[in-house]
């Protein structure tokens, strides 16, 4: 069967989108409604919380980015209905308004007025009511071409770029071209490659668009709060253990990810979601594991590849996050957190060519129900980006 | 194919990468390049790390390492071939 037959199982949503899991999530709107959500979703199996450290006084674009990650979140296809609880319900009204335009079951409650537990109470009732609609739902087949698949790189060192990055850049060669959403971020990370990542544009207006992005990164990020330089914090001193000496060093590793023949399609602001149809998108993001791989499911994203040297054990609540790893010492060492080994690469008893098909499988087994490492052990990570202080 | 000791990605570098746990200082290392699967022998002059960098040739301060065919920085200190290359003798030209 070639690679545009192939198929998986999971979940058709009303707006169209696959979802390859049936989460009915309870979202936070901020910080002081976290405990209402654990609450709930301690009440009622089949749920769960998304906790989070944000939401309050902010404003401008830092507010817009809070509401795109939480109305991103409970739109992603893996989620099959959602409640929200915020301290007021105004803003909760506007992330519910926002995931209904996917047209899956969502419900708000503000304590404002009600207190914890009265509307934990009411939000319980709601949430039993969704989990017996999601449980009821059944997998269909569907072409493995439209799972949104994006990536990042964590914990990196120099096996990364020799065999776990190439590994997602085969997979995206082979699937891509064939209708496969794809998305890589990590701004700060491009730095010493940002002239190979810019030649990677589809046109001269998206390469533009990638330019300016990462100088504004470079100029607003950088130099307004640098102290002496990033060696400490870019490469990390995981990094420097595993062997990589340069933020360029590690960039021209990274960028392996994104394989050797697409071109991405366009330049997305954190959390958005792609509007130019299937192909590989560049994101705005930090590469903080945990803030990426929340702004990648915010944007629609399903399932995450993960290519790893040193071990990051990083996961997601909604999004199933793949551990890819070439360094047979971190195998050795960290077998619990990879769920692709690919250091056949290193001792040359397996191709790139070879371990992209190998992660493809993966991919299609994680579409399909089976956990991830991260999933069995727990990884809930889900962190906001935040671009400035509150109010 | 034998198992290699060191990495190297294209015919441009001056570095490759140790793929084998152990590597002690005098190992005559299988050294295989990656972009086209081409092959040859040298020296380990010190014990390295695994997924740490070793110079193919000997490197003077102000030169610039190369590696996926790629500036990846300036060497700051000399470096003997077969050596370690690594934050005591390699830095960025960024931040």
């Amino acid at each position: 069967m070639t690679l545009a037959e192939r198929t998986i199982w999971g979940y058709r949503r009303e707006n169209g989108r696959v979802g390859v899991r049936n989460h009915v999530a309870i979202l936070p709107l901020d910080d002081i409604s976290n405990a209402a959500c654990e609450a709930v979703a301690a009440h009622i199996q089949g749920t769960i919380a998304l906790p989070h450290a944000y939401g309050r006084l902010q404003f401008g674009e830092d507010l817009e980015l809070h509401f795109r990650t939480m109305i991103g979140a409970g739109a992603n296809p893996n989620v099959a209905a959602c409640i929200v609880i915020g301290i007021e319900g105004d803003w909760t009204e506007k992330v519910v308004a926002g995931i209904a335009k996917t047209g899956k079951p969502v419900a708000g409650f503000s304590i404002e007025g009600n207190g914890d537990i009265a509307t934990v109470a009411a939000a319980s009732r709601k949430a039993k009511e969704f989990v017996h609609w999601a449980s009821e739902k059944v997998r269909e087949e569907c072409p493995l071409t439209d799972l949104w698949v994006a990536a990042k790189c964590g914990e990196s060192d120099t096996t990364t770029g020799l065999a776990s990055c190439p590994t997602v850049g085969s997979m995206y060669d082979k699937l891509v071209p064939l209708g496969l959403y794809g998305c890589f971020g990590e701004t700060s990370e491009l730095t010493g490659a940002e002239h190979l990542a810019a030649a990677r544009a589809v046109s001269p207006e998206i390469k533009d668009k990638f330019l300016k992005t990462w100088q504004a990164y470079q100029d607003d990020v950088i130099e307004a709060h640098k102290t002496s330089d990033l060696s400490d914090s870019q490469p990390t001193k995981g990094n420097i253990a595993g062997g990589l000496t340069t933020i360029e060093e590690k960039a021209l590793g990274n960028l392996e990810k994104i394989g050797k023949k697409i071109k991405y399609i366009d330049v997305l602001t954190p959390a958005e979601a792609p509007a130019r149809g299937p192909g590989l998108y560049f994101m705005d993001t930090s590469s903080a594991a945990a803030e990426c791989c929340t702004l990648q499911a915010a944007a629609g994203y399903v399932i995450h590849v993960f290519p790893t040297g040193q071990g990051n054990v990083i996961g997601n609540p909604i999004m199933p996050v793949i551990k890819i790893t070439g360094n047979p010492r971190t195998v050795r060492l960290m077998s619990e957190h990879i769920d692709v080994d690919v250091s056949g690469i290193v001792r040359r008893d397996m191709t790139i060519d070879q371990a992209g098909d190998l992660l493809i499988g993966m991919i299609e087994k994680t579409a399909n129900g089976r956990l991830t490492a991260a999933e069995a052990l727990g990884h809930r990570e889900f962190v906001m980006t935040k671009l400035y202080r509150s109010a | 194919m034998a198992r290699p000791h060191l990495l190297v990605h294209g015919r441009k570098d001056n570095v490759g990468v140790v793929v084998v746990e152990d590597l002690a200082a005098g190992t005559d290392m299988l050294v295989v390049v990656t972009e086209d699967n081409s092959d040859f022998r040298m020296a380990a002059k010190e014990t390295v790390p695994i997924g740490h960098k070793i110079a193919l040739a000997d490197l003077k301060a102000g030169d610039t390492v190369i590696k996926y065919g790629e500036d990846i920085g300036n060497v700051v200190a000399p470096i003997a071939k077969g050596a370690h290359v690594h934050t005591h003798n390699l830095k960025t030209k960024r931040w």
